[in-house]
């Protein structure tokens, strides 16, 4: 009974979801299931700001300062998705209560995700999230794209859950238990059966942060599911997953760091370079981005491959940046819009500039910080990550980062090259995007203002990861 | 009496098979959806043989959590299949590929 306390938020964001869908069922106001889903978000986030720091559960659900911040990050990545819904709904098709409802309950598998401590809780966290996500991909019933990103998305899911279980029963009957920190008392660094264990684990996690050799879906599914839910799944997962990588390898198996650190390192350079140059002969802006992601994704893995101190605050600021050059981003696609029509083509931006001075501006600013140009936020994101990976010698990876990095600059000004020079075509809607403002500008700012006042963002960093280390 | 090594081994092979069966088959959908519950069935083998040698209880547990996640994984499987059927057409996997690029 003292346990439920721990999992408070989640306790009341699953009853939110039941009584919100009994609702819906009976009341079709989307909007208004939408606004209510909004705020109990934001209860979460507060019921989460207020929680104790403790163990729950037999020690495995932690309550500790990385869950909260991670748990927070996520949050605002729900939130983010449901404005874009509000205002795409109509016209997208996706007009249908539901939407709402998965979100939360993949972002209460998401928050059990970073709290787990074991790997039974890790692996149902794992499937709650997943199982939602499968649902939200194919939520435009009537789209065969919507319907193709979902099988997709569903059959290189359930494998990599597969082999993530598989992973996990290896480990669980090498170590003789299920316990993150009992798994680091009885370990065995000889044991040939734990190493399998982790290789397995790490490539089930390696598909929920779409790294390469695990990235196949992420084009295919970024392009075909809604825009809304493109950007839920931009947002959330990829931390979640981050933080429960990071709970695993770094409580776990700390002390045979050697033997993942290898893995996480071709990883993360076979996906700062597939992403760097399989971007470049993409058109559809959605594809891009899922390139781009896989290219992030890769940078950040970068702070894991470290396995120091220095390297996990590198891939939490990372992670932040990360989370808000992307809500501007979406925001930006779906207010790509002229008369009840997305349009989702580079050759579509062409010459906005003409018609939209201030918007063209801002998405330009926003380019420049993916691509990773000072003084921006998304440079000072990268250079802590390659700072940390100098530090802890290696080097090689903040070669190839570096490398990476410049070589996708390419397409992100490309980008900005079309909106300014090339011919204007008609002008975009611009009633539609009030309720994407609110994403759109505060995380404009947010990117431009980084380099004169970073110290929140570290602060918060240096806060999360002293559970950790 | 049976060894450890001998469920490992079985339930590798059954793994190997559910694998090979996603990537190999060329025909339908429903092939790959029972691959899947043959991967989830080999899991489940080697947490209750672990279990059973171990003389621990956790790994029988975490296969009863397994069989309820499969079967809602199916259910939601056939949901999204049945959707694409409508779409398509078809459920053939060659022809799953308007998204590509």
């Amino acid at each position: 009974m003292q346990s439920l306390v721990y999992i408070l938020p989640e306790i009341f964001l699953f009853i939110v979801a039941t009584v919100l869908l009994v609702t819906g069922l009976f009341l079709k106001k989307i909007k208004l299931i939408n606004l209510l889903a909004i705020f109990s978000l934001l209860v979460a986030v507060f019921l989460i700001l207020n929680q104790p720091f403790q163990s729950a559960f037999l020690n495995s659900f932690v309550v500790d300062e990385f869950s909260l911040v991670l748990k927070v990050m996520i949050l605002i990545g729900s939130i983010a998705s449901l404005i874009m819904f509000v205002s795409s709904k109509d016209d997208l098709n996706i007009n249908i209560y539901e939407f709402p409802i998965l979100i939360i309950f993949s972002t209460i598998g998401m928050m059990v995700m970073v709290s787990a401590n074991d790997l039974l809780a890790m692996f149902i966290g794992l499937e709650l999230q997943s199982l939602s996500l499968y649902v939200l991909a194919a939520l435009n019933r009537n789209s065969l794209l919507s319907s193709e990103a979902g099988i997709k998305y569903f059959i290189l899911g359930a494998l990599s859950s597969g082999l993530l279980l598989f992973g996990i029963s290896y480990i669980y009957g090498f170590s003789g238990n299920t316990n993150f920190n009992l798994i680091a008392v009885n370990i065995n660094p000889e044991s040939l059966g734990l190493i399998i264990g982790i290789v397995f684990v790490l490539a089930g996690l390696a598909f929920k942060v779409s790294a390469v050799p695990f990235h196949m879906w992420t084009p295919d599914v970024y392009q075909g599911a809604p825009t809304p839910i493109t950007g839920f799944f931009a947002l959330a997962p990829k931390i979640a997953a981050m933080g429960l990588l990071v709970r695993f390898l770094f409580n776990s198996f700390g002390e045979i760091y050697i033997d993942w650190q290898q893995i996480i390192f071709f990883i993360s350079i076979a996906s700062m370079m597939l992403a760097a140059f399989a971007a470049i002969a993409q058109t559809n802006l959605k594809r891009l981005m899922a390139y781009s992601s896989i290219g992030h994704i890769g940078y950040a893995l970068i702070g894991v491959a470290c396995f120091t101190d220095e390297g996990l605050r590198s891939l939490l600021i990372y992670l932040m940046i990360y989370l808000i050059m992307n809500i501007a981003v979406f925001a930006f696609l779906l207010s790509l819009k002229r008369n009840d029509g997305y349009f989702e083509n580079i050759s579509d931006l062409s010459g906005m500039h003409k018609n939209h001075p201030l918007r063209t501006m801002l998405i330009a600013l926003i380019m420049f910080s993916l691509a990773g140009i000072p003084p921006l936020a998304g440079f000072f994101g990268k250079f802590y990550i390659f700072v940390a990976a100098i530090e802890s010698e290696m080097l090689f990876l903040a070669i190839i980062g570096v490398v990476a990095s410049v070589i996708s600059a390419f397409y992100y000004l490309r980008i900005v090259k079309i909106m300014y020079f090339d011919e204007p075509k008609e002008e975009f809607d611009g009633s539609s995007i009030q309720s994407l403002n609110l994403l759109y500008y505060p995380s404009s700012i947010l990117i431009i203002i980084f380099f004169i006042y970073p110290s929140p963002v570290i602060n918060i960093s240096e806060y999360a990861i002293q559970s950790i280390i | 009496m049976i060894e450890l090594n001998q469920f490992l081994i079985l339930s590798a092979l059954l793994f190997a098979i559910g694998v090979i069966g996603i990537f190999l088959n060329r025909k339908n959908v429903i092939i790959i959806l029972m691959s899947i519950e043959i991967i989830l069935l080999s899991v489940n083998l080697n947490l209750i043989a672990f279990s059973y040698f171990l003389n621990d209880l956790t790994g029988q547990i975490f296969s009863l959590f397994v069989l309820t996640v499969a079967a809602a994984e199916a259910a939601i499987g056939l949901a999204i299949l049945v959707i694409y059927n409508r779409n398509a057409g078809s459920i053939e996997i060659e022809k799953i590929n308007a998204l590509k690029g």
